[in-house]
């Protein structure tokens, strides 16, 4: 599935972070800065990353501008060039959020590495998701804008030329990514009931690529499984960042699917930190 | 051949191999099909997972459909035909010769080493060194999509028809696991950067579901011929129909599927070769 699977959750866990600013605020805003640094050491991997996805994107805008073609030009709202637009923007996010459903953290839970998080002074949910978010930033730069650069140079796309929609198609991106990274470890938290998350992540790969839109824009789904799709926090990773960004949808609407997805964190973050405190107490270390 | 046959198989010990060459990849086979089956829940869950993961693809394939009536020349009916022929290739494939992708793992812990000290060939233990059941699941969509496919379109039943079925099945199969060795080959020198084969090798799956008249000029050249993408479903489909090829080739290029095979199993060769001439151990 489209760049699937990444090498990012083998990194190595950075033990001394080195602080971007000396002086940066909070510890979390030290962690992106870390999750951010830590992937920069993968360069090969980012490049390798690119490739896989630049092809996958060159495929894809084949098979949907055909069938834009096939329909004459207008596909429930697509056009050619807002459907390319939708194919370059979602494939330059692929390497920031997490679709796969795989983190560090499963593997520090299985492990029981966990342990030692629990005795940092710091909230190992909030730890976690924010070193995450870091190293989704990141890729953002090796990732995200060379593969919408080829798209808008090789196929050419439609975006919008107010700076209103980047503006808030930044927060949404943000906001995207940590929707994902808080997603991804509620299937990470599973672990302190199962131990072995893989079939969870497998799972919640296949549901989360689909219902997100990735392959086909969500837009052009049967009603049913449209509102499937929006009453689970998938679009709001990839969709949703999409449809703000590319300007398909402004004005209040915008802001609407802005507001889903601050509601989908909520939920998900409050799940997590439900799931952290009861999963605690659940902790066995295997192993002496 | 008597005490002095000092090779290492007559060193160790082993359970009556009769004497044949095959043997000793008969127990390692056999060995990684009874431990997948013998953690049944988890089994059961991968095979679930697997199905599952079939049944989207086909899904985001279908979905296009609900707007359209034809994409590239091709009907729901005709895609049904490519995406069987495709997926059902590529699934066996990949439970034969799908864990190459396991290689980097295999060279960064070392255990690559421990291949080069057995009297074996190579890629012939790495090929059996392991075999995904669960894929059958993935096969099994397949297999459904391309008989529904058989049954829905108009086919003109003959000796042509099947033989051209089942040129198809075996030439699409052997050219999928083609792109997973040459993919191993290249992983002697990407390791970190494994990812940048998926663009070829699941891209390449991604292609083969495509029918390649929505390609241009680009596209056909890469998945088209280089990496022979459209000989594996797409243009066996066209001959079957009697829809459109690409780049002018005549309504019998699905022929031609042998020939693609042919040459995927020369390029994976070359990189092969190329790529265990270039490994130099792990350092363990």
């Amino acid at each position: 599935m489209c760049g699937h699977p990444s090498g990012r959750g083998y990194s190595p866990p950075v033990l001394s972070v080195r602080p971007l600013f000396p002086s940066v605020g909070t510890p979390y805003l030290r962690l992106v800065v870390a999750g951010f640094r830590q992937q920069s050491a993968y360069r090969l991997a980012a490049l390798a990353g690119l490739v896989a996805n630049t092809t996958f994107g060159f495929l894809k805008v084949a098979l949907l501008l055909a069938t834009v073609r096939a329909a004459g030009g207008d596909l429930n709202g697509y056009d050619v060039g807002t459907m390319s637009a939708y194919v370059w923007l979602s494939q330059g996010l692929l390497g920031s959020v997490n679709l796969y459903g795989r983190s560090e953290m499963a593997e520090r839970i299985r492990t029981g590495d966990v342990v030692v998080d629990f005795l940092r002074p710091l909230d190992v949910h909030a730890g976690a998701v924010a070193m995450e978010v870091g190293r989704g930033l990141f890729a953002l730069l090796p990732r995200g804008v060379p593969s919408v650069l080829v798209g808008a140079l090789v196929v050419g796309m439609t975006m919008p030329t107010t700076p209103g929609p980047y503006l808030l198609g930044a927060v949404s991106v943000l906001l995207g990514i940590t929707v994902s990274a808080a997603t991804a470890y509620l299937v990470a938290a599973t672990g302190f009931w199962l131990v072995e998350t893989r079939g969870v992540a497998l799972l919640y790969m296949v549901v989360a690529g689909f219902l997100a839109g990735l392959f086909v824009p969500i837009g052009i789904f049967p009603a049913p499984l449209f509102w499937l799709a929006t009453a689970t926090p998938f679009p709001s990773m990839l969709m949703y960042p999409v449809d703000v960004l590319s300007g398909r949808v402004d004005g209040l609407a915008s802001l609407g699917l802005v507001a889903a997805q601050v509601g989908w964190l909520l939920v998900v973050g409050a799940l997590g930190q439900l799931m952290t405190r009861r999963g605690r107490h659940r902790l066995e270390v295997q192993g002496g | 051949m008597a005490e002095s046959a000092g090779s290492a198989g007559s060193s160790v010990a082993r359970p009556a191999p009769h004497g044949t060459v095959l043997a000793p990849y008969r127990a390692v086979l056999s060995s990684r099909v009874r431990s997948q089956a013998s953690y049944r829940t988890s089994f059961g869950l991968d095979l679930g997972s697997s199905l599952l993961v079939g049944l989207t693809e086909l899904a985001e394939v279908a979905v296009l459909f609900t707007s359209v009536s034809a994409i590239g020349g091709f009907d729901l009916a005709a895609m049904l035909l490519v995406f069987g022929l495709a997926d059902l290739c590529f699934s066996l494939a990949d439970m034969v010769v799908g864990h190459c992708d396991n290689l980097p793992e295999y060279v960064r812990t070392g255990r690559l080493d421990v291949f080069y000290l057995r009297p074996q060939p190579l890629l012939l233990q790495l090929v059996t060194s392991d075999i995904s059941l669960r894929r059958l699941a993935r096969a099994a969509v397949g297999l459904v999509a391309l008989v529904v496919g058989l049954v829905v379109n108009d086919l003109a039943w003959g000796a042509g028809t099947v033989g051209l079925l089942a040129v198809a099945l075996v030439s699409g199969t052997v050219t999928f696991a083609a792109l997973f060795v040459w993919a191993g080959g290249l992983q002697f020198f990407l390791v970190n950067g494994s990812e940048m084969t998926n663009a070829f090798v699941y891209g390449g799956r991604y292609a083969a579901t495509q029918p390649g008249t929505v390609w241009g000029r680009p596209l056909v050249v890469v998945f088209g011929f280089f990496f022979p993408m459209a000989f594996t479903a797409y243009l066996p489909t066209a001959t079957l129909l009697g829809l459109d090829t690409f780049a002018g080739l005549p309504d019998w290029a699905g022929w031609l599927a042998p020939v693609a095979a042919v040459w995927a199993w020369v390029a994976a060769g070359l990189s092969w070769r190329t790529g265990v001439r270039h490994y130099q151990g792990a350092g363990g």
